[in-house]
C-alpha cells in the first residue's frame, strides 16, 4: 500500500511536502548565514553562543579576508570559531579571546580597526577631506561673490546689446 | 570669452592678492599635491601582495605547542625542541600544492644538512594523508606534529601554507616566509639570515 498510495491523496501529500521543503529553504537563505557557522558548531549555551557570534563577527577571515569568520566557510574560519568557543567555555572574557587573536595575526584580523595613533588618519581622514571640501567652496563662492560685487555696471549700451541677444532666443 | 578680459578692466577682486607669485598659483598647485599624494598611495598600496599579512610574532618566543606525532611516528614536536639551535619550522599538508612546489628544495636543504627543518603538519583530511605523502615524496623533517584543528597554525598566525618560520637558538621567532620557498628566496633571503643567526 506504501508504493501506490491512493493517487488524489498522493499526489496531495508529495506538494504539501514539496511546499515545505522550499519554505524550509527559503528560511534557511533567509539567515544570510549560508556559509558560515555550521550547525555543529553551535554552543548549547546560548549565552556563550551570542558572545561567540559578537566575536566572530569582528574577526577577519584570513584567507578570505573581506569575510568575517563567522561568514566565511573556509577551514581556518571554522577552526577559529571552535577556537573562540573553546576559549569562552574555558571562561576567557571577550575582550581576551580579541585579544589572543590579535596578539597572533596582528590588528589586520580586526575588521573594525582600533583606535589608537597610527589609524587616525583612519579614522579622522574622510572628515578632513570633508572639512577641506567644505572650505575650499566657502572660499570659492565667497571670491565669486567678490568678484561680482566689484564689477561696474553694464552700461546703456552693453544693456541693449543683452536684451538684443535674449530678444533673439527662440521660444 | 567676453568674461576673461574682466580682471584687467576691474580692480583686482578680493582674494587675489596684486602680489601674484605664489598665492596666484596656488589654486593650480593644490590639485598637483593632492594628485602627487594619491598617486604615490596607489603606488605603494596597489604593489603590495595583500595575502602576506606582516607577521606581528617577529622577535617573539615560539608560542606553547604539544603537538601529537602524525600517523606511525612515536615523536611529535613541542616549544622545547625548537630551542638550542637555530632551526626551520615549516607549515605544510599534503593538500597543499605551493607545499609540493618547495618540497624539492626542502629535501636538498635536509640533504645537505644545514639547518634542521621542524614540520607542522597542517589540517590533513585523514590522518594518512600527512604521513603518506611524506612516505611518497620523501621526509624532509626531523620532527614532525600534527595540527588537525588549527590550534598551532592559529597560534603561529598562520593564515595559508606554506609558512615557514626561522627560529634562532633561544627558541624566538626571527623570520617568516609566506609561500613556498624558491631557490631565490633561499639564497637571497632565508640563507643570509640563517647563517647569521647560526653566528649569533
Amino acid at each position: 500500500m506504501a508504493d501506490h498510495p491512493e493517487a488524489a491523496g498522493g499526489m496531495r501529500r508529495r506538494l504539501v511536502k514539496a511546499v515545505v521543503v522550499l519554505v524550509a529553504i527559503l528560511l534557511m537563505s533567509g539567515t544570510g548565514q549560508a556559509g558560515g557557522i555550521q550547525p555543529d558548531e553551535i554552543l548549547a549555551d546560548p549565552a556563550l553562543e551570542a558572545r561567540a557570534r559578537e566575536i566572530g563577527r569582528e574577526l577577519r577571515c584570513l584567507v578570505c579576508q573581506n569575510q568575517s569568520i563567522d561568514d566565511s566557510n573556509a577551514e581556518l574560519a571554522r577552526d577559529m570559531r571552535i577556537l573562540v568557543r573553546a576559549r569562552l567555555q574555558a571562561s576567557d572574557t571577550d575582550r581576551e579571546v580579541l585579544d589572543y587573536v590579535v596578539s597572533r595575526y596582528g590588528d589586520f584580523v580586526r575588521l573594525r580597526p582600533p583606535f589608537k595613533a597610527s589609524t587616525l588618519l583612519l579614522w579622522f581622514g574622510p572628515a578632513l577631506i570633508l572639512a577641506a571640501g567644505g572650505l575650499a567652496m566657502v572660499l570659492f563662492v565667497r571670491r565669486r561673490a567678490g568678484i561680482e560685487d566689484s564689477l561696474p555696471p553694464l552700461s546703456e549700451v552693453e544693456q541693449a546689446r543683452l536684451e538684443a541677444l535674449l530678444g533673439d532666443r527662440p521660444r | 570669452m567676453t568674461g576673461l578680459p574682466v580682471s584687467s578692466k576691474a580692480p583686482p577682486p578680493a582674494g587675489m592678492s596684486s602680489g601674484g607669485g605664489l598665492r596666484a598659483r596656488l589654486p593650480f598647485l593644490i590639485p598637483l599635491v593632492v594628485l602627487a599624494v594619491i598617486a604615490a598611495y596607489f603606488y605603494v598600496g596597489l604593489g603590495r601582495d595583500p595575502h602576506v599579512v606582516p607577521s606581528v610574532l617577529i622577535d617573539q618566543p615560539v608560542p606553547d605547542l604539544a603537538l601529537p606525532p602524525i600517523l606511525g611516528r612515536d615523536r611529535g614536536l613541542t616549544t622545547a625542541d625548537l630551542k638550542g639551535e637555530v632551526s626551520l619550522l615549516n607549515v605544510f599538508g599534503s593538500w597543499c600544492v605551493a607545499c609540493r612546489v618547495e618540497h624539492p628544495l626542502l629535501m636538498a636543504l635536509a640533504e645537505q644538512g644545514v639547518v634542521p627543518i621542524h614540520g607542522v603538519n597542517w589540517r590533513e583530511p585523514t590522518p594518512e594523508a600527512g604521513p603518506n605523502w611524506l612516505d611518497r615524496l620523501g621526509d624532509p623533517y626531523t620532527l614532525v606534529g600534527a595540527d588537525p584543528d588549527s590550534r598551532a597554525a592559529i597560534a603561529l598566525g598562520v593564515a595559508g601554507a606554506p609558512e615557514t618560520f626561522v627560529i634562532d637558538a633561544a627558541g624566538m621567532i626571527r623570520y617568516k616566509h609566506t609561500g613556498p620557498i624558491t631557490p631565490d628566496d633561499w639564497e637571497r633571503t632565508l640563507w643570509p639570515i640563517i647563517r647569521k643567526l647560526q653566528a649569533e
